[in-house]
């Protein structure tokens, strides 16, 4: 997984670093399942698939797509350093607050599988959190996808004022 | 340090990510690494959420017959808000290469720096 993410980032053709970034979601969905979140690994697939697509999309009918760009010194540079940065953090982490892999902190969340079946009547814990307990959250998710879909048509639409602007600009 | 083994995956994924965004000229790969930095977070995140020997938030008969019950369950409240995440995370990845597709037109190349340079 963390070849294929090494691989999406330096790779020169950009077919290739999507299907990299497929290979890594598809991984992460894969560890979903090990981790036993059968939901989220199924969610995973899905919106790995849909994003896939979209950057195939996005990078397919292009003569420019295996022209290599080069990368920027400095951003390299400032790259490293946050690399530096959250090293340093993640030891803070480590050594610090974090519990140890497999003891969750379950203060706030034993409430949920205890309550669930007598509180919302749904075998699945998941969908009972996200569609009763925090319904609004869902509700703002379906927000901001709308939003983005709105937003793609808006920038992806064909025709638009910009043509007539442009004419004016010639004339 | 042994117990958090596990999460230098993670760290070394967002680190990855973060590379990508820095330090690369090409907006689709710009693209890739904020992508991949979010799934590292997703993945940080049901990470937490894991007890040692648990069993899916789903209540199931055993192979005896009993019900599970709630203590052998891992953490269902990260695994909810990761699936909200992943969802809002296709929509602004969605947008982003909504612009891409959009620059692209506009100028011709996926080069940020020749983005600059051309008149906009």
């Amino acid at each position: 997984m963390i070849a294929g993410a090494v691989i999406a980032i330096e790779v020169k053709n950009l077919l290739s670093a999507v299907i990299a970034v497929g290979v890594v979601g598809l991984a992460l969905s894969i560890i979903f399942l090990l981790l036993k979140a059968p939901d989220v690994a199924l969610t995973q697939i899905v919106v790995e698939i849909a994003a896939v697509i979209l950057l195939i999309r996005a990078t397919l009918h292009r003569d420019l797509a295996s022209r290599s760009c080069g990368g920027r010194p400095f951003g390299a540079v400032m790259g490293i350093m946050f690399i530096g940065i959250g090293a340093v953090a993640a030891l803070v982490t480590f050594s610090g607050g974090l519990n140890p892999f497999g003891h969750p902190l379950m203060t706030v969340s034993a409430f949920y599988p205890i309550n669930a079946i007598a509180g919302t009547g749904a075998v699945n814990v998941v969908s009972s959190i996200i569609l009763d307990y925090r319904a609004y959250d869902t509700l703002g998710e379906a927000t901001v996808l709308f939003t983005a879909v709105i937003g793609v048509l808006a920038v992806m639409r064909a025709t638009g004022k910009r043509d007539e602007e442009m004419k004016d600009d010639n004339e | 340090m042994d117990a958090h083994m596990p999460y230098l995956l993670c760290t070394i994924l967002f680190c990855i990510g973060i590379y990508g965004i820095l330090a690369k000229r090409n907006i689709i790969k710009i693209i890739l690494g904020i992508v991949i930095a979010e799934y590292a977070v997703n993945l940080f995140l049901i990470l937490v959420a894991y007890k040692a020997g648990g069993r899916a938030p789903i209540f199931d008969t055993l192979e005896n017959g009993q019900l599970i019950q709630p203590s052998a369950m891992v953490d269902p409240l990260p695994h909810a808000l990761v699936l909200t995440s992943i969802v809002i995370g296709l929509a602004t990845t969605a947008f982003m290469i909504a612009l891409a597709i959009r620059l692209y037109g506009k100028y011709g190349t996926f080069d940020i720096t020749r983005m600059r340079e051309l008149r906009g």
